[in-house]
């Protein structure tokens, strides 16, 4: 039973590596790594290892998380401040793929 | 060969660790993006860090805490793994800061995250410098 | 450029004018479109042929680095011993005092505490250094006074304060979360946790605060003084309290500090006082993180 217990967890983690490698964008990666560490964090419990685990899930997922959030805002702001606030906000997604 | 497949398949946590490092290796070297490189070695990290913890870890034993006075070491797990995993996850995160915030200055200065772009923008920048 | 006088870097830091940005960029780059206008054509298609080229040699020399990685750890990995094995070569002497002596030795219940707090408490320090380092790295890259303050443009930020659901829910939750950050912090010795996790929740409290509250409110709350005191005085008491084990020989095993009784809060002898030190660098470092990466200044 543990053992098809993780085997699904270490699958789920390999599913979410790769979909974070595999996706053009970037708050879509940036949302399945967070889901990544929190998978990380249970298979933490599993070692036995709970220290790792609670640090996991507010390093790893929390501020990991929010600095990458911050990150691609701080380029959004970037743009704007480029484009002299004449663009709209529409179009800074559509050119988030090719960024 | 048959019997390194075997060995493969007991020691599937650590064939999945040393995979999500080879994931994480991919992305550092084939995307473009700045952005996707920074979450590639995150990965890479984790994956060295699930190979040392299940390297701690001992089937049928406890976290080491010892709460009940019971001090035998054929009732814990290793601790050294944990240990220096528990800094190398703090050590990951400020790393990935320093990182992210040189990816700002470099999307401030060139307006671009894409490693191709950046690399014409550079050589055509020293051609310029030198003539 | 102009040189950086080393002794004053210090002081810069302390009242908070240290701006290298302004200092190491004096050298604008070119836009963009210049350099690209400045190439000659017959230049530039050379230049996109050899790129082209680099990246098709690029690509298939990852790709085999790649599957070379990958074979020789899998290989490895057929060569381990097997996992959660107990005879594993890893699972040594070195782990065995670790398990057996630990709580009389240090007085930590919890050894992964003991082990990081006192057997090699110098790991511990230079890594709180890394993270000191870090945030100072951050500071320089991310420092938006001076001649980059135009890029401070807010531009519709969502304001949380004004939503009843959030306010409220905040209201809640933030206390919640900080007495459970200083549960784990000073339960480190005892229980699963410690400074690095507890450093982390106390800092995601303050985080929140930031965003519902607004970083000119939140900055205004936490001063950017008791942030940068706060993590000297840490570093410096962490630093001084392990200095003792020069004079003894480094062989702080014998300690003048009992370990006192295990299990009892008040126990462990450095272990708790060194947790809390290395909370609050944590904490400060990820909170001026965010601040760095939300606001341009502390």
């Amino acid at each position: 039973m543990m053992t098809a217990f993780r085997l699904i967890l270490l699958s789920g983690l390999v599913i979410c590596a790769v979909a974070t490698a595999l996706t053009k964008n970037l708050k879509q990666a940036v949302i399945i790594y967070m889901a990544y560490s929190v998978i990380m964090s249970v298979i933490w419990i599993l070692l036995e290892s709970p220290d790792l685990a609670i640090t996991e899930a507010a390093v790893g997922a929390g501020i990991t998380g929010i600095l990458f959030f911050l990150t691609l805002h701080r380029l959004h702001l970037i743009d704007a401040d480029d484009a002299g606030g004449k663009e709209k906000e529409g179009e800074e997604d559509a050119h988030e793929e090719d960024r | 060969m048959p019997a390194m497949f075997a060995n493969i398949a007991s020691n599937y946590e650590e064939a999945v660790a040393v995979i999500l490092f080879c994931i994480g290796f991919c992305m550092l070297l084939f995307s473009r993006n700045l952005l996707k490189k920074v979450i590639g070695l995150d990965i890479m990290d984790t994956g060295v860090f699930l190979l040392l913890a299940d390297r701690g870890y001992i089937t049928g034993r406890a976290v080491p805490i010892i709460t009940d006075g019971v001090t035998d070491m054929a009732h814990y797990i290793n601790p050294i793994p944990a240990g220096l995993v528990l800094t190398g996850i703090v050590v990951s995160v400020s790393v990935s800061a320093l990182m992210l915030s040189l990816t700002v200055r470099i999307y401030k200065t060139y307006r671009t995250l894409d490693m191709d772009k950046l690399y014409l923008m550079i050589s055509n920048r020293r051609k310029g410098g030198r003539a | 450029m102009k040189k950086i006088d080393k002794d004053s870097l210090l002081g810069l830091w302390l009242t908070g004018d240290l701006n290298l940005t302004d200092r190491l960029y004096t050298d604008p780059l070119p836009h963009p479109e210049e350099t690209e206008k400045y190439q000659p054509g017959h230049d530039r298609k050379t230049a996109v042929r050899v790129t082209r080229c680099f990246q098709r040699v690029y690509t298939v020399c990852a790709a085999l680095l790649c599957m070379v990685f990958a074979a020789v750890m899998l290989l490895t990995v057929a060569n381990l011993p097997p996992y959660g094995a107990d005879d594993a070569p890893t699972v040594n002497e070195v782990a065995e005092r670790y398990v057996e002596k630990g709580t009389e030795e240090t007085g930590a219940v919890n050894t992964v505490a003991g082990m990081i707090l006192d057997y090699r408490a110098f790991d511990t320090l230079g890594e709180s250094f890394v993270l000191f380092t870090a945030m100072c790295a951050v500071t320089v890259l991310m420092n938006l006074r001076g001649k980059h303050r135009r890029l401070r443009v807010e531009t519709e930020t969502v304001d949380y304060h004004a939503d009843p659901i959030v306010r409220t829910m905040c209201k809640f939750v933030i206390p919640v979360i900080l007495v459970f950050g200083i549960y784990i912090l000073l339960n480190g010795h005892l229980s699963p946790g410690g400074g690095f996790s507890g450093g982390a929740i106390l800092a995601s409290a303050f985080i929140i605060f930031a965003m519902v509250w607004g970083e000119e409110r939140a900055s205004r709350t936490i001063r950017v003084p008791v942030i940068k005191g706060v993590t000297l005085c840490a570093l410096g008491f962490y630093a001084l309290s392990k200095t003792y084990s020069f004079f003894t020989g480094a062989n702080h095993l014998h300690s003048i500090i009992s370990p006192g009784v295990p299990g009892r809060i008040l126990s462990a002898g450095l272990i708790l006082p060194l947790n809390v030190a290395v909370g609050f660098v944590v904490c400060c470092t990820m909170y001026s993180f965010y601040m760095y990466f939300r606001r341009g200044e502390l």
